[in-house]
């Protein structure tokens, strides 16, 4: 081996802490970029496999009702390459062990099995068959909530009928890998589920034998998908059609693609940050191993080793830690993609999760932190390139010291000397100094941008869950009811207040952008359902004109003032004018509101309502259930409670298992910054300690010398760390600006005590393992050797 | 007469300190010849050291011209003047200088793995009485037997030029014998053109010519009539 591998061997040996804590960071960047790549490229192959392997529609349209033979005119129009006409009904569901009503959404299939469109993948049981027609399947979600099995019985409201259905196949489909009810921002499984029926038993039961009111569409190849809609729109309008739909407004794919979006990013803005510090850590550390090395970089160049010999060498001192890092960070990487893996299909319900680390991805994360290292390295090699060998045989320079704010001020009198020095060490070198406190106040920025996923998902939730919905139960029902309806829901066990609310399903246009949404009619005056701001103002629903969720307004393009055009998505179809009155930053779901009344005259009604909002003595709560099970218009009841749940389980879960590593990686980065600090500061007066040794300085006033400095230095990183670290929140605010919610900009005073407290334990850790290195100096060798 | 190796003619240098400049060499007439042991002699401040270090091409001359066996040294680039570094000069310095992570052997084969037509460490190494301690790391050497460590480090090489900055001045009476005795050795057998900067006025009876330096400028240069062995210094 070369003397010169030997001496990178050595000096790594020495460097090892140094060299350990810089591996650590860039694998922590590494093992981001490779799971969340493999996360994001697995999902989006296991979704792409699920739609095509269960043939998932392109198009979807709702009407009231068109005979089975309109099924050939639809499959002649151009652009479509295969129809499936279905029975689907929304019915309320008496499930066994539920106190409260639930909704089924019913689809037809054929009785005996055949390829269709948004086929179903059978987890267990069998498909269902003709002449049973109590016969369904049920969606897997729904029947693990509900703790159902095959052979299983629920009782079902059919068109006013009760009938009892019996599970006799459990599955899923791509169309329904999220399953949410209309106006429910997130799945509740217990309370809402799809089953799968027999249409020999569905069409005479909603007086539609022979005929469909659901309409899916493949598209041919090539086809316009805008165009398809519009054709499908012209051919469907005499039936009822309620306005053809594409992919992106479905919302088991929006939702889903959503999530698979939000891997990439954070894919990208995390690694992004954690190579950027360890590019710094590498800078600070190679910047000073060249500083102490400055006379044996000179005896190698004055014996005839090149400028470039001589910086390679540095160089691959960087490229040994970042090449421990990077394989370190791709195993740490794979394994955890393969444990999300196994969270996501649990999570996602894909008949099959494909697993994908491609070698790509690994070289992607490799290069990529080879080429931040490569940038932190490039200054200190390029010092050692520069650096005359004639200029580095003469010792630096001594430091210059002159008199300063301290002595002006007359504080030096004052100050004891231990101190005085600490001062004027920092003051001596300010960039060095600020050097230091940058590098630990990204130890203390990293914490946050860890921690500030939970805050967000916490705000969220609190956000929504009590100061959005303030209701305890709301009530859906089949078809709009007359407005006295309310008095009938006020005199249910235990309701003490009943607020109405009108839901139209309806897409709206502005210009070229088109949105499909729920255009909800809120009382004036609404207590437990409010439009709030991000900042949690309420926004009042003005008495004319709609109300945008801001992402929304920014989709259409439309801003307050600006007249947007609604095509309401219920019978009859009409398509209005309405001005937009006003938007709101709303954090979850795309929502237009306007005030109920102001949407009867949109709708040209009286004052029907789709259902009510209900606030609920707790202890009323069974009766109530029973009560409402019991009424007929009911589709259905969620619970305030259950949607948190819901939205516990879904964007909660799922940041949370990100969240957890996240912190992990950073607080292994904080004090891998903090400790490098330390043991820098050592390296370089080490010397001149040992000398104060010589003196009469006792251990303890020596430590507290140096120490004193790092406590200095690091009372000062964190200030500005909160700095840095909200800054970088609000970049990772930014990019999570989703259709289903945006992140709001919130750091809690836990977070910010988090990062103090892990930076703290880091510096105290490091000040002694740096203590007892001071307590081993070597007095004898500062005496031998030159300063 | 014998061949000259080093030619410097009119060499200055000026360096700029903060404001200040200091003129290090002031216009500099020198030659040394194949085989002999020159010892440069002045106070600290003198330019000894600058001028060696532009003999030896880690520094370039302000102005004046230095040739090496008849080459230019002036119209030589960074690339040229390294591998003039490390195909002629061997460096010893008053601190030693060796690589605190590499043992005796090690930072003596630093030297040898680039050199054209080295010795063998081992074989450097014996020659300055260093047989039982190659494979001690600096820490473990006493400051003697480090400077003889870089003394084979420098001779390893085979170099035309040994340039030597105050190779004693770190180390006690007996030990600093020991070295110059080693170079002296160096210089007999191997024949290599030696200059050792010193303060030390009684080093200068071991060379074959002594020049002594005083505030940049060559002051006189001496003759001896015969080198003294180093047994025979006192200082």
């Amino acid at each position: 081996m070369r003397a010169l591998d030997l001496k990178l061997i050595r000096d790594i040996w020495h460097l090892r802490g140094q060299a350990v804590a810089i591996a650590l960071v860039v694998a922590c960047g590494v093992a981001t970029v490779v799971t969340s790549r493999v996360g994001y490229e697995s999902l989006r192959e296991s979704q792409a496999g699920y739609y095509a392997a269960y043939r998932f529609a392109d198009v979807f349209v709702a009407l009231e009702r068109a005979p089975e033979s309109l099924r050939t005119a639809l499959a002649a129009l151009p652009g479509v390459a295969a129809v499936e006409t279905r029975i689907v009904a929304q019915v309320t569901l008496d499930v066994p062990g539920l106190a409260e009503p639930a909704t089924g959404r019913l689809v037809s299939i054929p009785a005996i099995r055949a390829p269709i469109l948004n086929d179903i993948h059978l987890r267990r049981g069998r498909w269902i068959e003709p002449g049973r027609p109590d016969e369904v399947i049920a969606s897997e979600a729904f029947a693990d909530a509900n703790r159902l099995e095959v052979g299983d019985r629920l009782g079902a409201v059919l068109r006013g009928r009760w009938q009892s259905l019996r599970i006799v196949g459990i599955g899923i489909s791509p169309e329904y890998v999220y399953e949410i009810q209309g106006t429910n921002l997130f799945p509740d499984n217990k309370r809402f589920g799809v089953l799968w029926m027999n249409r020999d038993a569905l069409g005479p039961a909603f007086d539609l034998d022979g005929a469909f009111n659901d309409v899916s569409l493949q598209l041919a190849p090539g086809a316009r998908e805008l165009d398809v809609i519009d054709r499908a729109d012209r051919l469907l309008d005499r039936y009822g059609g309620l306005g053809a739909y594409g992919r992106k407004d479905q919302i088991s794919h929006s939702f889903l693609s959503d999530e698979i979006r939000q891997n990439r990013v954070f894919g990208t803005i995390m690694p992004a940050i954690f190579l950027g510090v360890a590019a710094f850590l590498l800078h600070i550390v190679l910047a000073r191993l060249v500083a102490t090395q400055r006379e044996q970089i000179a005896v190698l160049k004055a014996f005839g080793y090149s400028s470039f010999d001589v910086g390679m060498h540095y160089l691959e001192l960087a490229l040994v830690c970042v090449l421990a890092g990077s394989v370190l960070g791709a195993l740490l990487g794979l394994w955890w993609a393969s444990e999300i893996n196994r969270m996501y299909g649990e999570f996602y319900r894909f008949p099959l999760l494909r697993y994908a680390p491609g070698a790509t991805v690994v070289a992607i994360g490799v290069g990529v932190s080879g080429a931040a290292a490569f940038a932190g390295a490039l200054s200190a090699v390029r010092r050692v390139i520069a650096l005359p060998p004639a200029e580095a045989m003469r010792p630096e320079s001594p430091a210059n010291f002159r008199a300063g704010g301290l002595e002006r001020t007359g504080l030096a009198r004052v100050l004891p000397a231990s101190l005085r020095m600490i001062w004027r060490n920092l003051t001596r070198r300010p960039a060095r100094a600020a050097l230091s406190v940058f590098g630990m106040a990204l130890a203390v920025a990293i914490l946050i941008v860890g921690y500030y996923f939970v805050d967000a998902i916490d705000y969220l939730g609190t956000f929504q869950f009590r100061g959005v919905q303030r209701e305890d139960v709301t009530v859906l029902f089949h078809d709009p009811r007359p407005a006295r309806t309310r008095y009938e829901l006020w005199a249910l066990p235990g309701v003490s207040r009943a607020e109405p609310f009108r839901v139209v399903p309806a897409r709206l246009r502005y210009e070229h952008s088109q949105r499909r949404v729920v255009l909800f009619g809120l009382e004036a005056g609404s207590e437990l359902r409010r439009i709030l701001d991000a900042d949690g103002g309420v926004v009042p629903v003005p008495r004319e004109g709609a109300v945008l969720t801001a992402k929304l307004a920014e989709i259409l393009g439309v801003k307050a003032g600006d007249e947007l055009q609604i095509e309401v998505l219920e019978q009859g179809r009409p398509v209005r004018k309405v001005r937009v009155a006003g938007v709101a930053n709303e954090l979850i779901g795309l929502n237009a509101y306007m005030d109920a009344g102001a949407l009867h005259r949109l709708m040209r009604e009286g004052d029907s309502i789709s259902g009510a909002f209900l606030r609920v003595d707790a202890a009323a709560n069974a009766t109530l259930n029973a009560e409402l099970k019991r009424m007929p218009a009911v589709a259905g009841a969620t619970t305030r409670l259950a949607a948190l749940r819901g939205f516990e389980d879904t964007l909660a879960r799922s940041l949370d298992v990100f969240t957890t590593v996240l912190v992990t990686f950073a607080a292994v980065i904080a004090a891998a910054m903090v400790y490098n600090a330390a043991r820098i500061a050592l390296s370089e007066r080490g010397r001149e300690l040992a000398s104060l040794r010589v003196l009469g300085f006792t251990r303890g006033e020596v430590s507290v010398l140096l120490l004193g400095e790092q406590a200095i230095l690091t009372a000062l990183a964190i200030p500005l760390g909160f700095a840095i670290g909200y800054r970088l929140c609000a970049v990772l605010a930014n990019a999570y600006q989703w259709e289903f919610f945006r992140m709001p900009l919130v750091v809690s005073t836990r977070t910010y005590g988090f990062a103090v407290a892990v930076v703290l334990a880091s510096a105290l850790g490091s000040a002694l393992a740096v203590r007892r290195r001071i307590d081993r100096l070597d007095l004898v060798a500062v005496l031998k050797t030159r300063e | 007469m014998a061949e000259v190796v080093f030619c410097a003619r009119g060499v200055s240098k000026v360096y700029r300190v903060g404001e200040i400049e200091v003129h290090a060499l002031r216009d500099v007439d020198l030659d040394l010849y194949r085989s002999e042991f020159v010892v440069l002699l002045g106070p600290s401040g003198s330019g000894k050291s600058t001028l060696l270090n532009i003999l030896g091409g880690l520094d370039v001359p302000t102005s004046g011209r230095v040739s090496f066996l008849g080459h230019d040294l002036g119209v030589d680039d960074e690339r040229a003047l390294t591998a003039f570094r490390r195909e002629h000069v061997g460096f010893v310095f008053q601190f030693y200088n060796l690589i605190p992570s590499l043992t005796a052997r090690e930072n003596v084969a630093l030297v040898t793995e680039i050199a054209p037509h080295p010795l063998d460490p081992a074989e450097a190494l014996a020659r300055v009485g260093l047989s039982d301690r190659v494979d001690h790391f600096p820490a473990q050497l006493s400051g003697g037997e480090q400077q003889r460590v870089a003394i084979a480090r420098a001779i390893a090489k085979r170099p035309d030029v040994l340039l030597c900055d105050e190779p004693t001045g770190a180390l006690d009476f007996e030990t600093g014998v020991r070295v110059l005795e080693v170079l002296e050795r160096t210089n007999r057998e191997l024949g290599t053109t030696t200059a050792v900067i010193t303060h030390n006025a009684a080093i200068a009876g071991m060379a074959d010519r002594v020049i002594r330096m005083r505030s940049g400028r060559v002051a006189e240069v001496q003759r001896n009539e015969r080198r003294r062995p180093p047994a025979e210094l006192i200082w």
